[in-house]
């Protein structure tokens, strides 16, 4: 595309390429940006957005494909040569340090200095005006991040993107945590920077979000670039459509036509854990999927690990099939008397040992029911890792290889597998299908609608309000460690979610409102 | 401030432990606080301490440097050899000695960095080098060093204070506390806490690490200088390499630095080495049997060491216990 | 026999052809180094190193590192030949079971620190090693010990069975049971599988303490046997006789292609490493080379080799 200078687009990158292994992430993608706009980025997890991202920020380098930042072809080696060429990103959270203080994280790479030496209370005083313009200013610039919780920890993430030179400035779920108050502040932020001429990317896959302020919207779909258009080209359906390829209806199995009159599977009576989950009761009953929901980081990934065991310093009742049982770690939870199951948060460093085969990864926890005598019946194990591969359609080149070659659905369905070959009781599952293509999400979907149509029990954590509805009979919602609402039947709504999520009396939330 | 106490709370702690245990030292040898004996004392210390400094750089950024003793034994045989002569040439000997010791370290860093070698194999390699190197120039333990030079370094200043331990706060002054406070520096901490996320935050990985290294070789350098200076004399020992090196690891992790990096300081392990000679002195003192005194020196060595690995194993109560999951 | 990784294959290749390489410019020095007899001798040589770089290699492989190894083979040395003298002459059979006692109580308490304190290995096993000194030291007085070899020692490491050195069947003997161990068993793979991720084979529901204990038991039993065997080669034991033997089985472990870090290696390769360096020991004293530029060439080779390694390298998968 020839370009006379004064209608070359602010930022554009054509033709870009990457690939992990066997797994093609993204796929002769461009994006085109222009100043003084908003540009949202939408797409399913494992659509390639962050990928796209960590181009961008100069995190990877793409295998092909180029970069033009004002008409000048870029290339960025790193983090930091991004940084210098006005680049800036804010990821969820993965760019703290954490042993760091709050103050020498907003200030990195470039502090203050007097003599050489970084000069610590100039330091302090930017990054407390920069604190107080995120409205943070209750955080102390002298603490260490690792003592702060996630949503004071994005608010200074982005602060301190605003004390850089920005250019062009990528915000990358990096609102997951904040509060309503919180958001809206951010949005009232970027609306300023809008119109001091910055180019701002927005990637999120909360639909709301985006059609209320972004300027322009991409849509990228398994690794492509789909389609581009300015606010208001698209409805919300056709949005949805093209972020998924399909009607939005099909996605979900029908759940069960009759409520589950079972008795209980799993009975948690007043569990608290420290001052991070506090009195909570839940059940989940024979032939039950019942969903975890609520923002990022209120308890319920650390709900589910302490019902495995994970946890020290658990107090709670639990009883399994109506008997009380005692777990004291993962080993106690997962044995035959109490048979759960725990599908982790991140597959590859909770759910999967990368470099070793699918097929060490898919026995590892039951490797003792093949060995008899001390020894590994190789046969055996061959003929279960087989039958798993078969039975949850794991495209792999064999059971050989090793699992961190397969794409990101494919491992998800390995680390099912490894427990299903135990045939467990209860499943947990923690926000299963984070990061996978839509069609291994369908698959997940539909083999987990049939594990509890054969009488397993099922507590399924997600941050895909959709998902939830989907797929849950019932939905417990979580604020701050407790549970401060159960919803199921009609009740179940995305309106609903979003009010209890964010710990809102019902009524206050109507339609059109919601600015989550 | 409280916020502090919190992060400096593993050198105090050592501090603390030291001061207890010199003060029942000083109650209990029969001869008080007399100049001679603190010069002995410091000046056992002090050369420990230099190397647990120079070890401390290394594991801030999540590494280790198994070769540190052996560039303390390296230096302290070229200084032994060049070491004489006139004022001038002394003065360039010292430079020199600095300066490889900075080289060695160099080599150190490159491999870590540049050669991708993980730090443990590649300081054991170069380890067996600089004993290798030290051999060359000191066949047999000898040399010499010029006598004024010695005295001035391991006498008092204002007739009380240990000259050992005011070049140690030299030290500290002009080296550790000006690198902490340098990008370069508290680039290190960030490398060892998580070095993905200081990648990303744009700070040069790459440069700290060297200068990780190169800091390293640089203090022990000037603990091999001060050792010729004790000893006027230069020996390639392996055996004295060796323990030096794993007494610095052990008086780093006393001090309160994180084996796992990103927290801690040289600080905390100047404490750690001597808390760490105040125990050999202190079994003295009680007049342990002379044969049972290795036994409760490896326990009290053991028990430190725990001691301060557990203080400094992050967050103990945060979701899994696992400190070391990869 | 089932290989963990491909990618492990290099290393041991490398390894071995610098061993053939080794050999042949020996042979060239001198005639006598290429003769059966002196390569059975190596080979002799090797297995002391061996048996203890067996057990460090398991505790390698887990990501962690076994630094009580000096101190434990004087120990194994000096019970296995004082047994005779604590309970008169007909229990000298005794020695090495009770030497592998010994070994495996420290490597219970090392796996105790480390798995149950989570006290890291280095600096445990380090403080363990400074522990057993001390025993040893209050035992003998800090002289030499003054027990000598018993027959059965010096059976296992001086004498030969059909021209095949006994010491070399310990060895293989040794090295039999860890590769059955580390490929036909769960134990085998719940050890690969903690060396890339104990947090993953946690969550797996393994107990992965349990692991941990068994690797630092093995290698504190097979650090004492080795000194046993090695006071039955020195016709006694004594002071600081497992010192020379520390670096040398971490060296051979990894130029054998085991990552420092854990969760690679083959037993093979480990046995390449063992020779590989007894080799260049061997020549070096040979060829009279001084000290000091032995410990360079040491030094160099090592470095030369990891560089050399590739992927194997690369910091953290």
């Amino acid at each position: 595309m020839a370009q006379a200078n004064l209608s070359a687009p602010f930022w554009r990158m054509e033709g870009i390429s990457k690939q992990y292994g066997g797994v093609r992430a993204l796929e002769n993608v461009g994006l085109t940006v222009e100043r003084s706009r908003i540009h949202a980025v939408l797409g399913e997890n494992g659509a390639g957005k962050s990928t796209l991202i960590k181009i961008m920020s100069g995190v990877v380098q793409p295998d092909s494909g180029i970069m033009e930042l004002e008409n000048r072809p870029v290339r960025f080696a790193s983090p930091a040569d991004a940084m210098r060429s006005g680049v800036v990103s804010i990821f969820q959270e993965l760019s703290l340090v954490p042993d760091l203080t709050v103050a020498e994280n907003i200030c990195a790479p470039e502090p203050p200095r007097r003599f050489g030496l970084i000069d610590r209370r100039a330091q302090r005083r930017r990054a407390e005006s920069l604190l107080a313009r995120v409205h943070c200013e209750d955080v102390h610039p002298d603490e260490v991040v690792r003592n702060l919780p996630l949503s004071r920890r994005q608010m200074i993430e982005i602060a301190r993107a605003l004390g850089r030179a920005t250019k062009l400035l990528i915000l990358d779920e990096a609102t997951s945590a904040l509060t309503a108050a919180d958001v809206e502040r951010i949005y009232a932020i970027l609306d300023r920077l809008r119109t001091e001429g910055l180019a701002i990317v927005y990637i999120s896959h909360r639909m709301r979000e985006i059609s209320a302020f972004a300027d322009d919207c991409s849509i990228f779909r398994n690794g492509r670039h789909v389609e581009s258009f300015s606010k208001g080209g698209k409805s919300g359906d056709e949005i949805v459509k093209l972020i998924i390829g399909r009607d939005y209806k099909d996605v979900y199995p029908d759940k069960s036509a009759h409520a589950p009159a079972e008795a209980p599977i799993l009975e948690v009576v007043n569990l608290n854990w420290g001052a991070r989950l506090a009195g909570i009761d839940l059940t989940v009953r024979k032939g039950e999927i019942v969903g975890l929901g609520g923002l990022d980081g209120q308890g319920q990934r650390e709900l589910l690990l302490a019902l495995f065991g994970v946890l020290r310093g658990v107090e709670a009742r639990i009883k399994v099939h109506g008997r009380p049982k005692q777990i004291n770690s993962p080993r106690d939870a997962k044995r035959r008397s109490v048979g759960m199951a725990l599908i982790p948060e991140d597959r590859k460093s909770e759910g999967l040992v990368l470099p070793l085969s699918v097929r060490y990864n898919i026995s590892l926890a039951a490797i003792n029911r093949f060995a008899r005598g001390g020894f590994i019946r190789t046969r055996a194990e061959t003929e279960a890792v087989k039958g798993a591969l078969r039975t949850l359609s794991i495209h792999a080149r064999g059971a050989d290889v090793p699992v961190g070659t397969l794409s990101g659905g494919n491992q998800q369905k390995v680390v099912i597998a490894k427990w299903l070959i135990r045939q467990p009781r209860i499943l947990l599952l923690s926000d299963p299908t984070r990061g996978i293509d839509v069609g291994t999400k369908q698959e997940i979907y539909k083999l987990l609608r049939k594990l509890a149509d054969s009488g397993k029990g099922i507590l399924l954590y997600s941050t895909d309000y959709a998902e939830l509805i989907g797929c849950c009979d019932r939905v417990m919602m979580l604020y701050e460690g407790r549970i401060v609402r159960e919803l199921a039947g009609d009740a179940l709504t995305e309106q609903k979610i979003l009010a209890a999520a964010l710990n809102l009396p019902e009524e206050e939330v109507t339609a059109g409102e919601t600015a989550h | 401030m409280r916020l502090w106490f919190a992060r400096n709370n593993g050198a105090l702690f050592a501090l603390f432990l030291f001061i207890a245990m010199f003060s029942v030292y000083v109650g209990k040898n029969g001869v008080g606080l007399r100049v001679g004996l603190v010069t002995a004392v410091a000046d056992k210390g002090v050369l420990l301490a230099l190397v647990a400094m120079a070890q401390t750089l290394p594991i801030l950024t999540s590494g280790l440097d198994l070769s540190v003793g052996m560039i303390f034994v390296l230096t302290n045989c070229i200084a032994s050899a060049i070491l004489s002569g006139p004022l001038w040439l002394v003065a360039a000997g010292i430079v020199a000695v600095l300066l490889s010791g900075v080289a060695c370290g160099a080599i150190n860093g490159a491999l870590v960095v540049y050669g991708r070698l993980q730090p443990i194999i590649a300081t054991l390699a170069t380890g067996a080098v600089y004993h290798g190197l030290a051999l060359i120039v000191r066949p047999i333990p000898g040399g010499s060093m010029e006598p004024t030079l010695a005295k001035a370094l391991t006498n008092q200043t204002l007739g009380v204070i240990p000259t050992t331990l005011v070049i140690l706060l030299a030290v500290v002054l002009v080296v550790w506390v000006p690198f902490q406070l340098t990008t370069t520096g508290r680039g290190c901490y960030a490398i060892g806490s998580s070095e993905s996320a200081a990648y990303m935050t744009g700070i040069a990985v790459r440069r700290s690490r060297l200068a990780a290294y190169m800091l390293a070789g640089l203090l022990a350098a000037i603990g091999g200088l001060l050792l010729t200076a004790m000893t006027l004399s230069g020996d390639a020992s392996a055996t004295g390499g060796g323990i030096y090196t794993l007494s610095s690891i052990a008086a780093v992790v006393i001090g309160g630095t994180s084996l796992m990096g990103g927290v801690g300081g040289a600080i905390g392990s100047i404490f750690g080495a001597f808390v760490l000679r105040a125990v050999s002195d202190l079994l003295f003192v009680f007049d342990i049997e002379p044969l049972v005194q290795p036994f409760i020196q490896g326990l009290i060595l053991l028990g430190a060491v725990s001691l301060g690995a557990i203080r400094v194993l992050r967050a103990p109560n945060r979701l899994e216990f696992l400190g070391v999951g990869r | 026999m089932t290989r963990v990784l491909r990618v492990v294959d290099r290393p041991v290749v490398i390894a071995f052809g610098f061993i053939v390489v080794l050999l042949i410019l020996g042979g060239m020095y001198n005639r006598q180094f290429l003769s059966g007899f002196y390569l059975l001798q190596q080979l002799r040589v090797a297995s002391f190193l061996g048996i203890i770089a067996s057990g460090a290699m398991v505790v390698i492989l887990l990501g962690h590192i076994d630094l009580s190894i000096p101190w434990v083979v004087t120990i194994g040395g000096i019970t296995a030949t004082a047994v005779a003298g604590w309970w008169g002459p007909s229990w000298t059979a005794l020695g090495v079971p009770v030497a592998l006692a010994c070994g495996a109580l420290v490597g219970l308490a090392n796996g105790f620190g480390v798995a149950f304190l989570r006290i890291p290995s280095m600096v445990f096993t380090l403080g363990m090693n400074a522990v057993v000194q001390g025993m040893v030291v209050m035992y003998t007085g800090g002289n030499a010990p003054p027990d000598k070899a018993t027959p059965i020692l010096q059976w296992l490491a001086v004498r030969d069975t059909l021209y095949v050195p006994n010491a070399v069947i310990v060895w293989a003997s040794v090295g039999v049971l860890v590769i059955v161990a580390l490929n036909r068993t769960p134990l085998g793979r719940y050890v690969y599988a903690i060396g890339n991720s104990e947090r993953v084979t946690y969550l797996s529901g393994i107990s992965t303490r349990t692991i941990l204990i068994i690797a630092f038991v093995t290698s504190g039993a097979f650090s004492a046997f080795a000194g046993a065997m090695l006071a039955g080669y020195a016709g006694k034991a004594y002071q600081a006789m497992g010192d020379p033997y520390l670096l040398p089985a971490i060296a051979a472990v990894v130029l054998g292609g085991t990552s420092i870090l854990g969760g690679r290696g083959t037993y093979l390769g480990t046995v390449a490493g063992v020779i590989l360096i007894t080799v260049l020991e061997s020549i070096l004293s040979v060829m009279q080379i001084s000290d000091s530029v032995r410990q360079i060439i040491y030094g160099a080779m090592i470095i030369v080799m990891m560089l050399v390694y590739g992927r194997d390298r690369r910091a953290d998968g």
